[in-house]
């Protein structure tokens, strides 16, 4: 079996606190995880929960206070493997002096191709990332959205097998986003491996094989979305209109509110059919008639209310 | 080695494009041309008087660069991340610092020759000819660069571990310090005990001996300078700066940065 | 992180290795420095005036540097050897002019000023000229009358002008009172092994720099010396009444029974008599190369 293109083990990460640095204030605590060759694997999480503590315990940015990592059969302090990741740090920024095609240059450089090779990876990347008309401008002049996509294209342009991102689509426009969102894919369908940091869920949704979700410093829970969240259906949502005028009276209509054109009820599963039975007997016409499932962001809601609840019952008790 | 190199021209483009730097060296220019004024008023020393003001001026700005811009090499880049995109490469920690080192002293080369040269043609415009014992100032200007080198290593480990203010005034004060290093192994005041003077004797040696590079007198009275100094100094120099670096090196190594 | 650990000791280990090799390259450097004569170059600005109105308000800074140069490079064990003098009275005019109030300037450049060659430049005159400035900016400094006293009696031999600047310092405040007897003895017995050496003890009882402790110390030594070979030239010239001629050695005055024990000169050592009878300072005593050096024929 191919090791694990990522690997944690007990990951942890303290930081002294607080007046002469006495206390400690724990930002990752025991992340054990793998990552596998060729997946796209989501990060999940709110702001502060350690996503970006664990990216960059990942890339040698800070170092662990206990556990270790390994990278593509590496340790993490092996700076040599490099070669073959690619990073995107969270909101990032470059030498403002220099163009993009200086920075992309000057990145390129340390990787040892030859002059001409990599004037043509500078191009293709500034293409690839839709910058080609402002390949010359100095960055200073830049756009957050502009930087983002400077920042993506000096990930991947030394062809890495394994791409981290923090937070690839902060700052972008649902164009921009979009098309993140299809490089991606395509990385992805060139069997990279693809670590990435989101808050937004529909994102991982969307693109993750799996996901992992890390809430206070904790590892919560990894799998796919799917599976995550669990199969189950919680309920049926009716669409249906009805004439004006009529009264909304009923167990059921009581509850329906407008949408669009007509109206939305939601209702558990077994009442289904008393439901619809209501329904015609007011003269509704059915539109339409489907499951709800939850989504991630339910989970994720309810993941991380517990965990409030939780943190607000221990400063309450005082300790 | 190619990597260091990388960093290197990109530490110099940067200060190049700085347009700061521009300033300064502009107003060594006019330094220059103040000496030239001066040259004119006490008489039969204007040789002297201009040599010591500009070499003078081609310290004081060289210092405050090599202060300055030395201790925002790693501070900046760890205040803006620029430095977390780099890190990211195949590039060790301590190549990153060799790199900004030997950016910034190429840069200092660069202003300094420059500086010079502004010297040697106010020398020129005074003197109406030069002759070889002239060549002693490009000696002076060489031991100031060795100088600058040394500055330039003490504010970068300064700033690996300290604020960017701090390091500043620590550098500045163990520049100061080092002027006064011979002054401390002849201390002659009776009223310390042995145990005090071993103390400053042994002090004496560790800190960087700045007086070392001071052969102002020797260039502006046209004497020669021996060479087996200019040796001496410059060995001194590099192991000084190769321990100071080192050090960085371990300090900056094991930083979390942002 | 490992890696990080073990570079840390590695480096620990080689620290004083490369301070080591700091050292010993930093000594070599001093060596050629030192023989750079780098003295002369002290009093790179040699107006005084210019450099008054170069430092402005900043000039009794000025002179402080000016006067650490001339400490550094004319006090302690510098003196005696072979010293480059000739920056000395250009410094030591600077740091008066830029600050005329800097007392130990003129009281170490009337020593080393008017002293004959090698030990001083040997230039009295400059010593006056000093010590005259030193006195119109500061007129209540009475220790300053004494050093010019030192100067004309010493050196230029002037008694009548010892005696008048002797007296002139008596009369100012918080005077010594020797000062004015020193004034009486300079008037009325002109020169004098005695008033050389109450000159001389005064000096090292009232000076904090330790050169010019030393300096008194040793003349006092000399003057002792000069006493003593006196009293043995009286007691070789009783050997010879006795005994028909001049005694070879030390030895036969001390077996005649003229002498009780071995006579030692200031410094501890005996003293020799030459086969001529004359008596002298042995050639082991350091005072032997001193009294050619600290030269006080009186």
């Amino acid at each position: 079996m191919p090791s694990p293109a990522i690997e944690t083990e007990s990951l942890a990460k303290e930081y002294p606190h607080g007046f002469l640095h006495l206390k400690k204030k724990t930002s990752l605590e025991g992340l054990t995880m793998q990552v596998q060759e060729g997946e796209v694997f989501g990060l999940l999480g709110p702001n502060g929960a350690g996503k970006s503590t664990t990216i960059k315990l990942l890339m040698g940015i800070i170092f662990p206070t206990a556990g270790s990592a390994r990278m593509l059969d590496k340790p993490v302090s092996d700076v040599s493997m490099h070669r073959e990741i690619g990073y995107l740090p969270e909101q990032p920024y470059f030498y403002d002096y220099l163009t993009a095609a200086e920075v992309l240059d000057y990145f390129a450089r340390f990787h040892g191709y030859s002059g001409a090779e990599r004037g043509e990876r500078v191009e293709r990347m500034l293409k690839k990332v839709g910058l080609e008309t402002a390949g010359k401008i100095q960055l200073r002049k830049y756009s957050k959205g502009m930087l983002q996509r400077v920042g993506l294209a000096q990930a991947i342009l030394h062809d890495p097998k394994l791409v981290i991102l923090d937070e690839p689509m902060s700052g972008l426009d649902p164009v921009g986003r979009r098309e993140v969102r299809d490089i991606i894919l395509e990385l992805k369908n060139a069997g990279k491996t693809i670590l990435f940091s989101t808050h937004i869920l529909s994102d991982a949704e969307v693109l993750c094989d799996r996901v992992g979700v890390i809430a206070g410093g904790k590892l919560r829970g990894v799998g796919a979305p799917g599976a995550i969240v669990g199969m189950k259906t919680v309920g049926m949502e009716i669409l249906f209109e009805l004439a004006e005028g009529k009264a909304m009276a009923g167990k059921f209509l009581a509850t329906a509110s407008k949408s669009g054109g007509g109206y939305r009820l939601s209702v558990a599963e077994k009442e289904l059919y008393e439901a619809l039975d209501e329904l015609s007997e007011a003269g509704a016409k059915i539109i339409a008639v489907t499951q709800i499932k939850p989504t991630l962001e339910d989970f994720f809601m309810e993941l991380v209310g517990k965990e409030r609840a939780q943190a607000a019952a221990v400063e309450v008790s005082g300790k | 080695m190619s990597r260091v190199l990388t960093v290197a021209r990109n530490t110099f483009r940067e200060a190049v494009r700085d347009r700061v730097l521009y300033n300064l060296v502009f107003f060594a220019l006019l330094m220059m041309a103040a000496a030239v004024i001066v040259g004119q008023i006490s008489m039969d020393i204007e040789t002297v008087v201009m040599i010591s003001l500009g070499l003078s001026a081609i310290s004081l700005i060289g210092l405050l660069i090599a202060v300055f811009t030395g201790v925002g090499l790693v501070s900046k880049e760890i205040d803006k991340r620029t430095l977390h995109a780099v890190l990211a490469r195949p590039l060790q920690r301590w190549e990153f610092l060799l790199g900004k080192f030997t950016g910034l002293v190429m840069t200092l080369a660069v202003n300094t020759a420059a500086m010079a040269a502004g010297l040697f043609l106010a020398l020129l415009v005074v003197k109406h000819s030069l002759v070889r014992g002239d060549s002693v100032v490009l000696v002076a200007v060489f031991f100031i660069l060795l100088k600058l080198m040394l500055v330039v290593a003490l504010a970068m480990l300064f700033s690996c571990f300290t604020s960017p203010l701090l390091a500043i005034l620590f550098t500045g004060g163990i520049y100061v310090a080092g002027l006064f290093v011979s002054e401390l192994r002849s201390l002659q005041v009776t009223n310390l005990t042995p145990q005090m003077q071993k103390f400053f004797a042994v002090i004496s040696y560790i800190l960087p001996n700045f007086g070392n590079y001071d052969v102002m007198g020797a260039a502006a009275h046209g004497r020669g300078i021996a060479g087996r100094l200019v040796i001496y100094n410059t060995l001194y120099t590099l192991l000084y700066c190769a321990l100071v670096l080192a050090a960085a090196s371990v300090i900056f190594s094991r930083k979390d940065l942002k | 992180m490992k890696n990080g650990k073990i570079a840390a000791w590695v480096l620990l280990l080689l620290l004083p290795a490369g301070f080591a090799g700091v050292w010993r390259l930093q000594r070599k450097i001093s060596v050629e420095r030192d023989a750079m004569h780098q003295e002369q170059d002290e009093v790179l600005v040699r107006s005084p005036k210019l450099m008054r109105l170069l430092t402005a308000e900043y000039s009794p800074l000025a002179a402080d540097i000016y006067w650490t140069r001339v400490v550094q490079y004319y006090g302690g064990k510098r003196l005696g050897q072979d010293t480059n003098l000739e920056s000395l009275w250009p410094l030591l005019d600077l740091a008066t002019t830029l600050d005329p109030n800097l007392i130990p300037a003129y009281r170490f450049g009337a020593t080393f000023l008017s002293e004959p060659e090698p030990r001083g430049a040997g230039r009295p005159d400059l010593a006056v000229k000093l010590l005259e400035r030193g006195l119109e900016a500061n007129p209540e400094a009475w220790r300053l009358n004494q050093d010019l006293g030192n100067v004309y009696y010493l050196e230029l031999k002037d008694y009548a002008k010892a005696g008048q600047t002797y007296l002139e310092g008596s009369k100012k405040a918080g005077a010594a009172p020797w000062m004015k007897v020193m004034a009486a003895r300079f008037l009325e017995k002109g020169e004098s092994r005695e008033t050389a050496a109450m000159l001389w003890s005064e000096v090292y009882e009232s000076s904090s720099d330790e050169s010019l402790k030393e300096n008194a110390r040793i003349n006092l030594q000399l003057l002792r010396a000069d006493d003593d070979i006196e009293h043995l030239n009286e007691i070789a010239g009783q050997f010879a009444t006795r005994f028909g001629r001049l005694p070879h050695s030390v030895r036969e005055v001390i077996q005649a029974g003229l002498i009780d024990g071995e006579p030692l000169d200031p410094a501890g050592y005996p003293y020799a008599m030459g086969t001529d009878g004359k008596a002298g300072i042995s050639q082991k005593s350091p005072l032997f190369k001193q009294q050619t050096t600290f030269r006080r024929p009186i």
